[in-house]
């Protein structure tokens, strides 16, 4: 197969940015997209110009650390995977693909395709977590209905890639935070600071420069994990109750 | 509590409750609007029963008071909004995905023309009705009004697009509010955005049939004057 790649240059955060066009050949419709790129920049390295930075690590879509804004769609044009579960066999041969980085006023690019991710900490130190005391109690002596049990696990899938922030016309973090908060709510462990935790949060994602949710299911559509926004229903009602008690 | 207001969930929780409350005051706006289809005595007197009821002039401001808190938080929320993703840093490629709905995305423009409408359809009844009354003016009478505004087809037209911008901004703000409240969960967010849908239709439809029966009437010649209310 055979590709025109658009990539989006960047030196810096501070410095102003512009597509760049590339072709690359004799693609395996099996490759993966991030070997293709991989591909395209020892082509770069060969004609002596600079490669392309991106993010990536486990290559298997647990990691959350591969991005990339593919012909519109966070993760390409796939369902349900993240950009490193993505081959070319989802594209058409002589296909234009545009890589752009995750746009958001909270991520900021550092070069090429790599954005600052670190908000999504900050939020998570802010309250994403269980404080112990002593030794922690062995796990199943807590009994824990199966529902509560499925819904907190399906929000723990998140993996933090920010596909949600990067698809929202808000660049809002509301499903990323709902995910954390939503795990941690639905487990008995995590009530003691359930209160604190919401209203911790929001507070961080609110003063890190996320938008707020405009309810249009971007989020959900595009998640690697397709957490559902029920959980941004639930982070509301978490922060109001945690306000209420106030 | 300021914390709480001057938060994006604070913001949009005022949002929902003022939309909540600006969803209701719609249907009795309907039913009021619906008995004008069954006589001119039916509508007079409902009419006139709106202007001397102390609970209807009490819920007058209380509605304006609605309107205006539900547009000035969506303007916060909306400005906000916009620094979450400014100008320069939008996507070459937009996303062209068919998972959101399009009145999601464009809540804000339709909540302006609902706004600019709603400005035309108070002159074109309430300061001949209600305030001409307040200001001792005299007051027209309700069924002509609607008779005379409705024989013009431009008229028609423009309310019947107002009525669109209406089902396209409650077909998504009204399951949208219920999930802002927190009142939403994986079982009852389908049922929600179904009800969402159910109420834009009947809200659409019922409104648009006055203007339409109207018009219609008026050109069989049940009715009388013909002249353009705008």
């Amino acid at each position: 197969m055979k590709f025109t790649v658009k990539v989006w240059r960047q030196k810096n955060a501070k410095a102003k940015g512009k597509f760049e066009t590339y072709r690359v050949e004799g693609i395996s419709p099996d490759t993966s997209f991030l070997e293709m790129l991989d591909i395209l920049n020892n082509q770069l390295i060969h004609e002596g110009k600079e490669p392309f930075a991106f993010d990536h690590d486990c290559r298997e879509g647990i990691c959350g650390m591969c991005s990339l804004y593919i012909n519109g769609r966070p993760h390409g044009p796939d369902d349900e995977i993240t950009t490193c579960q993505l081959h070319c066999r989802k594209f058409k041969d002589g296909d234009t693909i545009t890589v752009e980085p995750w746009r958001s006023a909270a991520f900021p690019v550092v070069k090429d395709l790599v954005v600052n991710r670190h908000a999504f900490d900050e939020i998570l130190q802010a309250g994403g977590f269980i404080s112990t005391t002593g030794i922690a109690p062995d796990a199943n002596i807590i009994p824990i209905r199966k529902q509560d049990a499925d819904e907190s696990m399906d929000a723990s899938a998140c993996i933090g890639c920010g596909a949600c922030v990067a698809t929202c016309k808000n660049g809002s973090a509301m499903l990323f935070v709902a995910a954390r908060v939503s795990a941690l709510a639905k487990l008995p462990q995590g009530r003691p600071e359930a209160a604190k935790r919401a209203k911790a949060m929001v507070a961080k994602m609110d003063e890190l420069g996320f938008g707020a949710c405009s309810n249009t299911g971007a989020c959900e559509a595009e998640c690697p994990k397709h957490i559902s926004i029920a959980h941004i229903a639930r982070l509301n009602r978490e922060f109001l109750l945690a306000n209420l008690q106030d | 509590m300021v914390n709480f207001l001057c938060s994006s969930i604070g913001k949009k929780l005022i949002m929902s409750l003022s939309g909540l409350f600006l969803v209701v005051f719609l249907l009795l706006h309907l039913a009021l609007n619906l008995t004008a289809l069954l006589s001119e005595s039916a509508y007079n007197a409902v009419c006139a029963f709106m202007n001397e009821n102390i609970l209807i002039q009490i819920m007058v401001p209380v509605l304006a008071g609605g309107f205006i808190v539900h547009i000035l938080f969506s303007m916060f929320v909306e400005f906000k909004n916009w620094t979450g993703r400014p100008r320069d840093m939008r996507y070459a490629v937009a996303n062209k995905s068919k998972a959101t709905s399009w009145a999601s995305k464009n809540m804000f423009v339709l909540g302006v023309i609902v706004i600019l409408f709603l400005f035309l359809h108070l002159f074109h009844f309430w300061s001949k009705m209600q305030l001409a009354s307040w200001l001792g003016a005299e007051e027209a009478n309700p069924y002509q009004l609607v008779v005379k505004t409705f024989s013009c087809p431009c008229v028609c037209v423009l309310y019947i697009v107002w009525f669109a911008a209406i089902y396209y901004h409650v077909s998504h703000g009204f399951w949208s509010a219920f999930q802002t409240l927190g009142l939403s969960n994986s079982k009852w967010l389908p049922r929600l955005q179904f009800l969402a849908k159910l109420y834009a239709i009947v809200v659409f439809w019922g409104f648009t049939l006055v203007p339409v029966c109207f018009y219609l009437r008026n050109c069989c010649g049940c009715c009388g004057a013909s002249s353009c209310g705008l």
